[in-house]
């Protein structure tokens, strides 16, 4: 009798063993296909179809959605203005994320408060950060044409005009997130062997030309996380051109869509215009462009600074790890 | 390297800090001025009425309902997305079974997706499922991430030994038990700051909220946006609004801002 009690429990143990694994990840797997993956994948069977907001589905027309996407002047304008407006955050964002970083790397006094200070903007979430910035970027007697007023500069049409209105929302955009990636840029410039600097400085290497030789091909892979981040969060920015200008535009982008971005376009296509099956198209077809983003800037990212060929896929676990740490 | 920094770091990190602390500031002055406030150029001193212009934005906007709501969402999200992500985080690390790389070298390959870009197919679920409107609509399309898995595996390979476990098993604990009394344990300081990040993200969340909540039972995010649907704006009571929206975060933020950094700061230390 005992003898089957034990069997009994050992195959239970067993099945305890094999079962509980595929227990523990069907959760995560199970939701994530039903409203990640599947929403996703429908998009496509959506985009094939007349599919009317209120109506519902109507005849299947194959591409025709696409072919009227891609022949719409409003999807190419929207397309301009997101990456303009990503250009415009990604790049002076990233160059002052690097300087502070260099900055924050040093034996300072009250480095928590400092760290804290960079921090701060991150706390306001974008739709606050464009009520304020609005009214800071507001044309009569906001905040940035009076100072602009004070070193004799006329005022800037920043709602009105195509590119002051780019520039107004990339400020935005690098107000929030410009102190968070000196952050991650700083964890990784603390990585590097502080041994590395010294010899650098010994063979004569001045400050400039440590922070080009030492530093940034030390924290490579952090710079291509961090540029890849940016750009998938960068080409589909929504509340910042929603809310800017709200009274002139009902807000979808300026009264000439001067500063509609392409998820503002979907978003007005599925719910103003009630054309599933066209802001369907558009869905995918921004997919594909942040796809292709992610692989130019990684191309380029990896052109930058190479040299140590040996510890390459060791840096990209690193890489990967240290995305676990930056979200 | 190791010279003391000197003036130009301190000037060059105070210039930064007032250009991130200021736009708050200034959106304190002009919410507590009058209209005069907003037209002085620099204007640095707070005025006497911040508290009658938060009661015209409580007017306004359903603003206690919004934050009652933000924090119902945000905390179930951050509960599901930090339980979730540490089960399966735990099996990858730590458990052996059949398919297991595949599905992690899945979990990876999903990161970089944008689910956002799904938001059609997800209203018309919710519209036939007659979730439009509710919380509900909001809570479930986030209750996993890819990323919380990846993160919590990538904490646990490292930090629980494999003998631990067998030790645990060897004394007869299921593997249900060895996961609360070895892995739960072990995993708290990663869920502590997956769960803050959660959080964050979920409260932040703008888009979707936007599509599927009505005005009358809206988001702290979708709140404040209607402060400016008007044709005409009163800029001291949207400015009033975005600072009484980011009072919450402010406070979490000097609670645990150390946590925040640490956080942003982790990856680096490992791999």
């Amino acid at each position: 009798m005992s003898s089957t009690t034990l069997t009994r429990r050992q195959r239970l143990s067993r099945l305890d063993v094999k079962a509980s694994p595929y227990l523990y990840v069907a959760p995560f797997f199970v939701l994530f296909g039903l409203v990640g993956l599947f929403p996703l994948v429908y998009t496509f069977v959506v985009s094939l179809r007349e599919w009317d907001l209120l109506k519902g589905p109507g005849e299947w027309v194959g591409l025709t959605n696409f072919a009227n996407v891609l022949t719409d002047r409003f999807f190419w304008n929207s397309i301009g203005n997101t990456i303009s407006i990503f250009f415009l955050s990604a790049v002076p964002q990233l160059i002052v994320a690097l300087l502070l970083a260099a900055v924050l790397d040093q034996h300072l006094k009250a480095k928590t408060f400092w760290r804290m200070s960079v921090l701060l903007p991150y706390v306001v979430t974008p739709v606050a950060v464009t009520l304020i910035f609005t009214s800071i970027f507001n044309e009569a007697d906001g905040l940035a044409n009076n100072l602009l007023n004070l070193i004799g500069i006329a005022d800037v049409q920043w709602k009105h005009d195509t590119l002051a209105s780019h520039i107004a929302i990339a400020t935005m955009v690098n107000w929030r997130w410009t102190g968070y990636n000196a952050l991650i840029l700083l964890a990784a410039m603390q990585a590097v062997p502080r041994d590395l600097y010294e010899s650098a400085a010994l063979d004569g290497a001045g400050a400039a030309r440590r922070f080009f030789s030492v530093t940034i091909p030390s924290i490579r892979p952090t710079l291509i996380f961090v540029v890849i981040t940016a750009t998938i969060g960068g080409l589909q920015i929504f509340a910042e051109p929603r809310l800017f200008d709200v009274s002139n535009a009902g807000g979808i982008g300026g009264a000439d869509r001067q500063f509609q971005t392409t998820v503002l376009y979907l978003w007005e296509m599925a719910f103003f215009r009630r054309d599933f099956g066209e802001a369907a198209a558009i869905a995918w077809l921004l997919f594909l462009l942040i796809v292709a983003f992610g692989l130019i800037n990684f191309a380029i990212s990896r052109r930058i600074a190479t040299g140590e060929q040996r510890v390459e896929s060791r840096r990209v676990r690193r890489a990967l790890a240290r995305k676990a740490g930056a979200r | 390297m190791n010279r003391r920094p000197g003036f130009l770091t301190y000037g060059l990190l105070s210039a930064f800090l007032i250009g991130s602390a200021y736009p708050l500031w200034w959106s304190f002055v002009v919410g507590s001025g009058t209209n005069a406030t907003r037209g002085e150029t620099l204007p640095l001193i707070p005025g006497g009425n911040f508290l009658a212009n938060a009661i015209k934005v409580l007017d306004a906007i359903p603003f206690w309902k919004a934050l009652g709501n933000s924090i119902i969402v945000s905390g179930i999200v951050t509960v599901s997305v930090v339980t979730f992500a540490t089960l399966a985080g735990y099996a990858f690390a730590k458990l052996r079974f059949r398919g297991r790389d595949g599905l992690m070298v899945f979990v990876i390959a999903t990161l970089a997706i944008p689910t956002q870009l799904g938001i059609i197919p997800l209203f018309i679920v919710m519209r036939q499922l007659g979730w439009t409107g509710t919380l509900g609509a909001v809570i479930v399309p986030t209750l996993v991430t890819a990323f919380g898995v990846f993160f919590m595996r990538q904490y646990l390979v490292d930090v629980i030994p494999d003998e631990l476990i067998e030790a645990a098993r060897v004394d007869g604990a299921n593997q249900f038990r060895v996961f609360l009394t070895v892995a739960v344990p072990a995993a708290r300081p990663a869920m502590a700051i997956l769960g803050l990040f959660t959080f964050m993200a979920t409260w932040t969340d703008f888009l979707w909220p936007l599509i599927v909540l009505p005005p009358n039972n809206p988001t702290l995010q979708t709140a404040l946006s209607q402060l400016q649907s008007g044709y005409y704006i009163d800029y001291s009571i949207v400015l009033t609004g975005a600072v009484m929206a980011t009072i919450p975060l402010l406070v979490l933020f000097i609670g645990a801002g150390r946590q925040l950094i640490a956080g942003i700061m982790a990856g680096a230390v490992k791999g």
